[in-house]
């Protein structure tokens, strides 16, 4: 790559020294491939098809994540970066919205607002970081939209805040690099493809039903777009880096999709 | 064409050829895949408060592991269905095999079911209610093939899931789905296990049968 590494907050300073993963790529590529053909081979063992802890043996979710990433780019092929999800009424919207993180309401650690700042990094020309004062003073833009979560349900919430990819523009990030990823006060951490933090029904949310976002949702500045399931959604952010090398999220570690759009 | 004779045997082929057994395996085993671990992801956020899957008969130990099965055997059963379909219009099997479908010959099939008098002698060929079940179980497939990709995409295909009436509606429409083909699997294979010879045949290919010959009324 021609860019000069930036610092990063997800990383070490001290990287990892390129040329390992140069002089070792054939290796990498080959235990790559050892592990699909494994997994397709262990598809004999479903013929035993009861409780199946299969599904967890590092060779079956090798196999399993390896087509999961092949749907990554069936679904970044099908993404239709310019249409628009449908929007609802003020009187569809859900109040409050409906709670969802990694664990209970009530292990939600609030965010001092005060003292809270948003850092930047990566491919951005100016990385001083925002107050919560000033990003509130940003123009807002709303959206009505639906929120769909991985598991089923569903509800309409009603978000404002400052459009993603007018913000990026703002701060002078690198809307031709891939990634848009987000560090939360809850050590959460999500990844955005560049075309999803582009889309116009993506924004930094500091309003829901026009009142500043509560503690259990997001505040002070949560990620909200249209075009992905719920836990893409990032909230308490306190970073955002804009970088062409993919950050594994808090989920896709765990073996969720990735991309997850809808 | 020298004489009826060679003619007649270049055209026998086994009642289910090579490639329409590996076609229905196949796919039997992409629809067990996906049936399995439907009912994980189902189990995370039910539809009716009465209902959850018993774990054992999932695929899986956590959703993610349910998510990821059936984003796989969807390619599975999406790319065999398609060459089965291409296979079962381009031979003719099912011009020869699943049309016409007489309601009246229905109604009489299922009387004879009800009284037990079902003929079964012959397995080359059809009645009108396994035709109408096997016509049917394929348009549920395509339906469920569509409302999944719905279910997977419902802003990207936002048109089409109003069609249907919304996200939701199109969820309880992919769970009666499934229901449906559960409710076929259940017949389908009561009843081959009731008449063995099917199962071999679907397994070794059965009888020769003459593929250009009419069926027979009876």
């Amino acid at each position: 790559m021609a860019r000069s590494p930036s610092p990063s907050i997800f990383r070490p300073k001290q990287g990892v020294d390129q040329s390992v993963i140069a002089d070792n790529k054939k290796l990498v590529q080959a235990i790559d491939r050892r592990g699909l053909l494994r997994g397709s081979l262990s598809l004999g063992a479903l013929t035993m098809l009861t409780g199946c802890n299969v599904s967890d043996t590092d060779t079956m979710q090798g196999f399993l994540r390896a087509i999961s990433a092949f749907n990554d780019k069936v679904q970044e092929a099908i993404f239709r970066p310019n249409h628009l999800a449908p929007t609802y009424s003020a009187d569809q919207v859900a109040r409050p919205p409906r709670f969802n993180a990694y664990y209970d309401v009530e292990d939600v650690k609030p965010v001092d607002g005060a003292t809270w700042k948003l850092e930047l990094a990566g491919l951005i020309q100016d990385r001083r970081p925002w107050t919560a004062q000033q990003l509130y003073a940003l123009p807002e833009e709303e959206w009505i939209i639906r929120h769909i979560c991985v598991e089923g349900w569903d509800y309409i919430g009603q978000w404002s805040g400052v459009n993603l990819g007018q913000f990026l523009k703002r701060i002078g990030a690198d809307t031709t690099a891939k990634y848009v990823s987000f560090k939360c006060a809850d050590d959460y951490t999500e990844t955005l493809d560049m075309a999803t933090a582009l889309h116009p029904q993506t924004i930094l949310a500091t309003k829901y039903a026009r009142e500043p976002i509560t503690d259990p949702f997001g505040f002070p500045l949560r990620l909200r777009t249209a075009t992905k399931l719920g836990f893409k959604n990032a909230k308490w952010i306190t970073a955002m880096e804009v970088t062409n090398t993919f950050i594994p999220t808090f989920w896709s570690k765990q073996g969720f999709n990735w991309f997850a759009g809808i | 064409m020298s004489n009826s004779f060679t003619v007649k045997s270049t055209r026998r082929h086994r009642l289910h050829p090579a490639t329409l057994r590996a076609l229905h395996w196949i796919n039997a085993l992409a629809m067990i895949l996906l049936i399995m671990s439907g009912w994980k992801i189902y189990n995370d956020e039910v539809l009716f408060g009465w209902l959850h899957f018993p774990e054992a008969l999932t695929l899986g130990v956590w959703a993610q592991h349910g998510l990821q099965w059936h984003f796989f055997a969807m390619w599975i059963l999406m790319v065999n269905g398609i060459v089965y379909l291409a296979y079962g219009f381009s031979t003719g099997r099912f011009r020869r095999k699943l049309v016409p479908i007489r309601p009246a010959e229905v109604v009489a099939e299922i009387r004879k079911a009800l009284s037990l008098k079902l003929a079964h002698g012959d397995i080359t060929h059809y009645n009108a209610v396994q035709k109408l079940l096997y016509v049917g179980v394929m348009l549920v497939i395509v339906l469920q093939v569509v409302t999944g990709w719905l279910l997977w995409k419902p802003i990207q295909f936002s048109e089409a899931v109003a069609l249907f009436g919304g996200f939701q509606a199109v969820r309880l429409i992919h769970f009666l789905g499934m229901a449906a083909i559960v409710g076929f699997l259940v017949i389908h294979v009561a009843l081959a296990l009731l008449v063995p010879r099917t199962i071999r045949a679907m397994v070794t290919g059965g009888p020769l049968v003459d593929g250009t010959s009419a069926a027979p009324a009876e």
